[in-house]
């Protein structure tokens, strides 16, 4: 359990070595409803998080 | 995952396209192609006024920033709602949009709804029957009569709003759950002014996903009001498009698809004009002089005035 992700005022911590869309499977967040950041750069779903990783995910639905 | 055009690392993978491309060619990407829609669906031309209806959120914005890239003559008009609780929606939503007009040396009109009508959209809704229960209603029915008396009354060509697929999809789904024929024959991406007193609307991002508009506006490095207004919260909007996305996630393509199949049928006439009442019976409202489906006063007239 070493990659933080955080999405708004969630956290949640996933294994490094899954990628992002095995991640967000594991912390049941739909990639479509997301974008993944890391330090600002956006990250396409076949990126292999790396141990000490924080990825910051924006949440892209709105509505009302 | 590398850019297909350059093999550079990817920013952003598109699925229903079958395409990645890095931030470069994603930013040139996405004008060029709402250009080919402009032009596909006859949206505007270059001698056109065009008002931009902007919320400080990320599509409203992004298409703003692309028609100005584009080299179209678009004004903005950011509706002050007065929505202002715990997050300041409203304040700060206002204050993105004046920020990026200035950034960008582009007009911009601010209507207050407060100070036009003496109250703000959720002291009209606590007020008034429409509002019982969620202001939306309040909210959705001023903010289309203030664009339209703005964009008539300041002699615009056109209202372009910032809807993506996802909101568009959203719309259809629930269009066709309650298979509702009128509302049906009205959705698409450009509305015609089918009355003297209506400013014809268009939709130039209605083929871009909410992500992918989301992605030009991180790139872009536009700031955009990241918070949601705080009504929106359970609001049906979300819950279809949450639905559609899980289509899409097993899918991918399937909200494309979902609502091109649904405008290629409307054109072969799947969806029969004389079904749709109001088109029939437009009356001109005789305080504002908007477009009414009853005779006498409009519904946002009855609703201001007390």
């Amino acid at each position: 359990m070493d990659v933080k992700i955080v999405l708004r005022d969630q956290e949640f911590k996933v294994k490094a070595g899954m990628t992002i869309r095995a991640a967000l499977k594991v912390i049941d967040v739909p990639a479509e409803a997301v974008i993944a950041t890391r330090d600002g750069e956006l990250l396409t779903d076949d990126e292999i998080l790396k141990v000490g990783d924080m990825i910051k995910l924006i949440a892209v639905i709105s509505g009302g | 995952m590398k850019c297909r055009k350059c093999g550079a690392k990817a920013a952003i993978n598109m699925r229903q396209h079958k395409l990645a491309l890095c931030k470069e060619h994603y930013l040139e990407w996405v004008p060029e192609q709402t250009e080919r829609f402009i032009q596909k669906y006859g949206m505007f031309s270059t001698d056109d006024r065009i008002l931009v209806a902007v919320s400080g959120g990320k599509d409203s914005l992004s298409v703003w920033d692309i028609l100005n890239k584009l080299g179209y003559q678009a004004d903005g008009l950011y509706i002050g709602l007065g929505i202002n609780g715990s997050n300041k929606y409203s304040d700060n939503s206002r204050q993105m949009c004046a920020k990026f007009a200035q950034e960008q040396e582009l007009v911009l009109r601010i209507v207050e709804v407060q100070e036009q009508y003496g109250e703000t959209i959720p002291e009209m809704a606590s007020r008034t029957r429409r509002g019982k229960g969620k202001p939306c209603s309040v909210c959705g029915l001023t903010k289309r009569h203030i664009m339209n008396r703005v964009g008539r009354d300041e002699g615009y060509d056109v209202l372009v709003t910032g809807h993506n697929l996802d909101d568009e999809a959203a719309v259809l789904f629930g269009n066709t759950l309650n298979w509702l024929g009128g509302y049906l024959v009205r959705q698409g991406p450009v509305l015609e002014a089918t009355h003297p007193g209506l400013i014809r609307k268009v939709k130039p991002l209605f083929r871009f996903y909410e992500r992918e508009m989301a992605a030009y506006a991180l790139l872009r490095g536009i700031e955009y009001i990241y918070d949601e207004c705080p009504h929106a919260v359970g609001a049906k909007s979300i819950y279809y498009k949450e639905l559609l996305n899980r289509l899409e996630a097993d899918r991918p393509g399937a909200k494309l698809t979902y609502y091109l199949s649904f405008l290629r049928a409307k054109e072969a006439g799947l969806f029969a004009r004389q079904i749709d009442e109001n088109q029939q019976t437009l009356n001109t409202c005789t305080i504002c002089g908007q477009p009414t489906s009853a005779p006498g006063e409009c519904a946002f007239c009855r609703m201001v005035m007390p």
